[in-house]
């Protein structure tokens, strides 16, 4: 069976309804603090899939994600490499993705980790904003996104304004790791305009993967929006749905289907028991190309 | 400051391109009038440590994201402007940015916690656009973005930053000489210098200045004076300080609690504890309720397991003199009320409500005479009260659903702000105790938790229970730290408790250690506190203050000794910072050293039960009588008028959309909203929200408040009924069941030393009783806050007093026993009939029609609560059964507004005939059909197909078929054969959503 961990600690604070979602979808889930893994009481390699929940790690201060990052850099960098090496997943939404991206995880091109490449600054209302969102799911590399059309979710956040240099737009674009973009409720592009495009994100981009497919970040939350309740359309739907003599299924699919992609490719790939032989069927980056340690990347805008 | 010392360095980070802080700033000044431009907005962190040019750079790589940013270390920016205005914190303010830049640092380089000071401020390079900005300008401009009680700034020209090369380097670092010793303090003096010394404080002995408000009475310190005699000696200050604490009116709610006219028992005895024990007691088995009015929050049954716990607190006083750390400091405050809840409950919810002027008022009102001190305008009020529960709440991670806000400007001195936290809890825990029930044991170790202790906060329990004037000391001021209470809160509620590692737990609020220490205390007799062993934010601190501090995010626990080391591994892996500061007992003493020397000795019964009993007199207010002067449409086929008129009601401060204030609150985390704040495609304001608290179960909670202040003019006794009557209603509407329903009070009033006013508050408080024993819903849990009046000068010098409405908040909250089953107003399905239930009557007074008219009326709607109860159980059932489509509670705006904001709400048009609507007396205007706020009231829409089952279940009640939910946008409302509005859902949206679109 899949394991899942959830990090949680220091404001991280989606982590319960983190680890329902993969149990929903079928793997085991642990919630497990970030200090529990520093002192090795916990230990990385034991689990399949590792989720960077939603949250205000650090209060957001000096820029969302880039503190918890920092800890992990500084702690848990090589455990995170390895992990990343033998072939398994990283999932990260809202807070979770901001720290992925401090963490340099995408665009993960030929193994180099570590470099930041993206940005999720401020929204264009530079305000923390809380709605809900459509977003239409176009990578055919993301082993969380098979199947997935479009999906009715919330943001909620203050920084979530994606951003990178037009160079790296394309490479996400000719790469195909544009995972999520936002759109209106028949799947047409937002077009940047608000409140479709909530933030103001560079090319309505919601979500990313990395070069290997089984790292993902995204901004809306799919973890907060499994039940049919908690739909803000689930009073009408409902009424609808009773006078067409039907009833509305308890699980919204399409949100719960990102865990369940995730689920289903461990049992496939069997990951654990069965790593080495599947290597370059399943992509998996030979260890020996993946940076060892976090490239010191602020070089460039330094002036000291 | 001089530059260049190898200790000292300051990392400004800029961004690449023009920030979305830098666009805020620039429009928010530009509206203002500046003609200026923002050229960047940098973040600064000083910090003061000794590190290697490599660890510098290193260092400041972690502190920006090249993709966006730039980072510049001890180097001035070279960009071209006229002025830049640096921001930051005065010395012992809270930073927490700092504090995570020190965090970040220590793990960076593994060093010890504390070790390396930051601090954090922010530059605005700014640059004329019309006219050359002169150095007054951009003083102003200062003023307009900080505090200046809490906040410092500092502006260069571009020439002087050229010469100094950049800002000056500034470390806002507490420097106190040292604390002063104890000292006994003289009560042996006259009555007049006695009631000085509760007024303004203690003299103290190092500079001769009163150290601030004990709030004491004159009959309050004779008795402390009886007590120091029979003990032969005289208090010494810190006894003095913490006596005051613990007997505050905001404490001990002395008000509430004394003899009132022939109510021996007084008014909280009486009318709201008596109200719950007659329900329990006719409840009998049915009774819900688990733990009232003796702890942190109130608690009722969810299910066979689980218990939730409600609690609503106000922040008034410290919120109008820095909105954003009052307000944030109230959420977070209130959170601990949760966690500190019998063995601690998870905050599931936070809700708010703000009374503020209107922010189109700029009108300033002084403190001081002379044009001095001024006060916050309300515009400037409400973005910081918005802001602090922002950030509070959403950095806590707990989902805010319900709230309101309400202008009126009666709040424009100071503010009112409503805070509340629902919490869940097992009913039992693992080691099988029940968990509302703690019980600190003799023996136990004393334990505080979280926060350190600091000059913040003194004086705040005192404080707000006195008047606001230009004495009101700036020490109150706090602002809270979401991210360490967060910390402590998963450490406490997720894992401690459960591991069964403390007996007891209560959070450090009003008072400080003083309050906690003593209240655990009661559950076992006594303690000894040994004061040097609490830990401080920086050295120098007297000991009085030590014991008395508000230090935000703190708890206090009981923690027996065969516990206390699990227990400190487990907050120390946790980063949550814990001291043993001395132990419980059952000695009958409160006792606190200072290096063995003991400097508190006080009786515990004296300490809680010695205030004096007092007898309070009140007298009848004088409630309008002045009959309304209204000219009335009376143009019979003015329907340019009376569609003009609904729009402008539409649009008025307390019936317009406040979705700027629910938007930018996460109401999403924790995955447990089902009715959000914002209801139907047109996103109107819900006054009802329900949850579902457990990812395992559809169980749900229902949530709302309400306050209807303008009634305190006309009836105290009738707007406490609304109140209840409105609160239960939106709930209903909602899905709620009446029977398993509870409330909670909270009384805002003012000059409660004025007997009128205390007559307002017999009333009311009469009035909670009548109608919370005839709804059969008790109350779990209260708070009042007596004081809010605003004593200064206006303009011209005059002296003014500003006193607020006297405001009663009602909060409602019920169990529901399926999500599914839960119901919204919004219009869904063309075709659908719309009916009109419960009788409109001539009761405008008090309403927002009457306020748009600039009168109050005289007439307060009547609840008849016998029947209402009745239609409120058959409501509930028609809603489970699936009868009906949509359902509103007729609040504020009456019937009209109700059926535009049903329309917007659902984006689908309607018909309806208001000469069927039930009426409660003849010959009523057409307006006051249309706006009266008459109670127990309900719109919904059904179903063609259910038209013949709704209409039996409603036989017994007034229910009329009004009209037709249209296919199109039209909103049409007619009077008989007459079409009296003929407008679109598009401008009824346009006109509710206008005010505050820029916001």
């Amino acid at each position: 069976m899949a394991k899942a961990i959830i990090m949680s600690g220091y404001g991280i604070n989606s982590e319960k309804e983190s680890a329902f979602a993969f149990e929903k979808a079928g793997a085991v889930a642990e919630i497990v603090h970030i200090n529990d893994l520093i002192s090795k009481k916990k230990a990385l390699s034991d689990y399949d899939i590792l989720m960077f929940p939603g949250g205000f790690s650090y209060g957001d201060d000096t820029g969302s994600g880039q503190a918890f990052a920092g800890k992990v850099k500084n702690n848990l960098w090589d455990d995170l490499m390895s992990f990343i090496g033998s072939g398994k997943l990283i999932l990260g939404v809202c807070n979770g993705f901001q720290i992925m991206v401090h963490l340099g995880l995408f665009p993960g091109i030929g193994g180099a980790y570590g470099t930041r490449s993206h940005a999720l600054m401020s929204n264009c209302s530079a305000r923390f904003e809380c709605r809900d969102v459509f977003i239409k799911g176009n990578s055919k590399g993301c082993v969380f996104t098979k199947g997935i059309t479009t999906a009715h979710l919330p943001v909620c956040h203050g920084e979530g304004r994606f951003y990178c240099k037009d160079e790296t737009l394309e490479q996400l674009k000719k790469n195909s790791q544009i995972v999520f973009t936002y759109c209106d409720s028949e799947g047409r592009d937002a077009a940047g305009a608000y409140p479709k495009n909530p933030n103001g994100s560079l090319a309505d981009i919601a979500g990313i993967c990395d070069r290997t497919g089984r790292i993902m970040g995204m901004m809306p939350h799919p973890e907060r929006a499994l039940f049919t309740t908690s739909l803000p359309d689930f009073h009408l739907n409902r009424e609808l749905a009773r006078r067409a003599g039907s009833t509305l299924p308890e699980f919204v699919e399409d949100n719960l289907l990102i865990f369940k992609n995730a689920v289903e490719y461990i049992d496939k790939n069997c990951i654990k028991e069965n790593r080495s032989k599947d290597k370059e069927k399943s992509g998996i980056m030979p260890e020996e190309k993946l940076g060892k340690k976090p490239q010191d990347d602020s070089a460039s805008g330094e002036k000291i | 400051m001089e530059k260049g010392k190898d200790n000292i360095f300051r990392i400004e980070i800029d961004s690449r391109e023009k920030s979305a802080e830098s666009e805020k700033f620039e429009k928010k000044l530009n509206r203002l009038g500046y003609e200026v431009e923002v050229i960047q907005t940098s973040k600064v962190y000083t910090i003061s440590h000794s590190f290697s040019k490599d660890q510098v750079k290193k260092i400041s790589g972690s502190l920006y994201n090249p993709v966006v940013e730039t980072a510049r270390v001890d180097e001035p920016l070279s960009f071209d402007f006229d002025y830049a205005l640096e921001t930051g914190y005065l010395p012992g303010v809270t930073d927490n940015v700092a504090g995570t830049v020190s965090e970040i640092i220590e793990d960076l380089f593994n060093l010890k916690k504390g070790i390396c000071k930051a601090f954090s401020s922010t530059i605005i390079f700014l640059r004329s656009k019309g006219r050359k900005l002169q150095r007054d300008d951009i003083e102003k401009i200062a003023h307009e973005l900080i505090n200046t009680l809490i906040e410092r700034y500092h502006i260069k020209s571009r020439k002087e930053y050229i010469n100094d090369l950049g800002m000056d380097y500034v470390l806002p670092a507490v420097r106190l000489e040292h604390g002063s010793d104890v000292s006994d303090v003289d009560l042996e003096i006259s009555d007049a210098d006695l009631a000085e010394l509760g007024k303004k404080g203690i003299v103290d002995p190092d500079t001769g200045a009163r150290r601030g408000p004990l709030a004491l009475s004159l009959d309050y310190l004779r008795s402390i004076r009886d007590y120091f005699r029979k003990q032969g000696r005289s208090p010494t200050d810190i006894e003095l300080e913490s006596i005051a604490q613990t007997w505050s009116e905001h404490c001990k709610h002395t008000i509430f609690s004394a003899g009132m006219d022939e109510i021996k028992e007084g008014i909280f005895n009486r009318y709201i504890k008596g109200a719950t024990e007659d329900i329990r007691k006719r409840l009998g088995k049915d009774d819900f309720c688990i733990s009232v009015f003796k702890d942190n929050s109130g608690s009722i049954v969810f299910d066979d397991e689980y218990m939730i716990s409600d609690k609503a607190e106000t922040h008034n006083s410290p919120s109008a003199l820095d909105p954003f750390g009052g307000a944030i400091t109230g959420i977070v405050g209130v959170n601990r009320d949760t966690i500190g809840f019998g063995m601690g409950a998870l905050p599931i919810a936070n809700k708010y409500g703000y009374c503020v002027g209107r922010p189109e008022d700029h009108d300033i009102v002084y403190r001081g005479k002379g044009m001095t001190n001024p006060s916050l305008q309300p515009k400037r009020l409400l973005d910081g009260i918005v802001h602090g529960v922002n950030s509070g709440g959403n950095c806590s991670g707990i989902p805010t659903h319900t709230g309101f806000v309400f202008f009126d400007d009666h709040y424009k001195g100071k503010p009112l702000v409503f805070v509340g936290t629902i919490g869940i809890m097992p009913r039992v825990l693992p080691n099988k105790r029940p968990a509302h029930i703690k019980k600190a044991q003799p023996g136990d170790n004393i334990v505080v938790i979280g926060g350190r202790v600091g000059k913040d906060g003194i004086h705040g329990a005192t404080f707000s229970s006195e008047a606001m004037d230009s004495g009101s000391p700036a020490t109150a001021v706090q602002i809270g730290d979401p991210i360490t209470q967060k910390k402590l809160s998963d450490a406490v509620v997720k894992e401690a408790r459960d591991r069964g590692l403390y007996n007891s737990n209560t959070d450090n609020g009003a008072g400080g250690l003083s309050c906690s220490v003593a209240e655990m205390a009661q559950e076992c007799g006594g303690f000894i506190v040994d004061i040097e062993k609490i830990p401080l934010k920086y050295p120098g601190l007297s000991p009085w203050e030590i014991w008395i501090s508000e230090s935000q995010e703190r708890m206090t626990l009981s923690v027996p000794d065969d516990k206390i080391e699990e227990f400190n591994e487990l907050m120390e892996s946790r980063g949550v910072e814990s001291t043993t500061i001395g132990r419980f007992n059952d000695s009958n003493r409160g006792i606190v050293k200072l290096r063995g020397r003991t400097i508190l000795d006080l009786d515990m019964e004296f300490l809680h039960d010695g205030l004096p009993k007092t007898t309070l007199t009140t007298e009848g207010y004088p409630y309008n009588k002045t009959l309304p002067r209204i000219s009335w449409i009376d143009t019979e086929d003015d329907m340019h008028k009376h569609t003009g008129l609904l729009l402008r009601l539409l649009s008025s401060h307390n019936i317009c959309s406040y979705e700027f204030i629910s938007k930018q609150y996460d109401h999403e985390v924790q995955h447990n909203s089902v009715i959000k704040p914002l209801v139907g495609k047109g996103r109107v304001n819900s006054p009802a929200q329900v949850i579902r608290p457990l990812l395992t179960s559809t169980r749900g909670v229902v949530l709302s408040q309400v306050i209807l202040p303008r009634l305190s003019e006309i009836s105290c006794y009738d707007m406490a009924a609304c109140a209840i009557d409105s609160a239960i209603r939106n709930s209903v509407a909602a899905g709620a069941d009446i029977k398993h329903l509870a409330l909670l009070d909270n009384f805002c009033w003012c000059s409660s030393d004025d007997r009128k006013r205390l007559g307002q508050l017999k009333d009311a408080a009469g009035g909670c009783y009548d109608f919370a024993t005839a709804f059969m819903t008790p109350f779990i849990s209260g708070k009042d806050s007596m004081y809010n009046d605003f004593k200064g000068f206006d303009k011209d010098d005059n002296p003014i007093k500003i006193s607020v409405h006297p405001t009663l908040m009602i909060s409602s909250i019920g169990v529901i026993s399926d999500v599914n089953e839960t119901m919204t107003f919004e219009l869904k399905v063309p075709g659908d009939i719309i009916y009109a239930i419960g009788k409109t009557g001539d009761e405008c007074g008090g309403s927002e029609f009457y306020n748009l008219m600039g009168e109050i009326g005289t007439k307060a709607p009547k609840v008849i609560p016998e029947s209402a109860r009745k239609l409120y159980i058959t409501m509930h059932k028609a809603i489970k059964a699936g009868a009906v489509s949509s359902c509103a509670s007729v609040g504020p705006g009456g019937l009209l507004v109700w059926l535009a904001k049903m329309a917007i709400s659902g984006r689908l048009g309607c018909a309806a005939d208001f000469k069927k609507i039930p009426l409660g007396c003849a010959d009523m205007p057409l307006e006051k059909i249309f706006y009266s706020e008459s109670q127990s009231r309900f719109i919904v829409s059904v179903e063609p197909k259910k038209k013949q089952e709704f209409e039996k279940m409603m036989e017994d009640f007034d229910a009329s078929e009004i009209g037709e939910v249209s296919d199109d946008d039209s909103f049409t409302i007619s009077f008989g054969d007459r079409t009296i509005i003929k407008t679109t859902v598009n401008e009824l949206e346009e006109s509710y959503k206008r005010r505050f679109k820029e916001f």
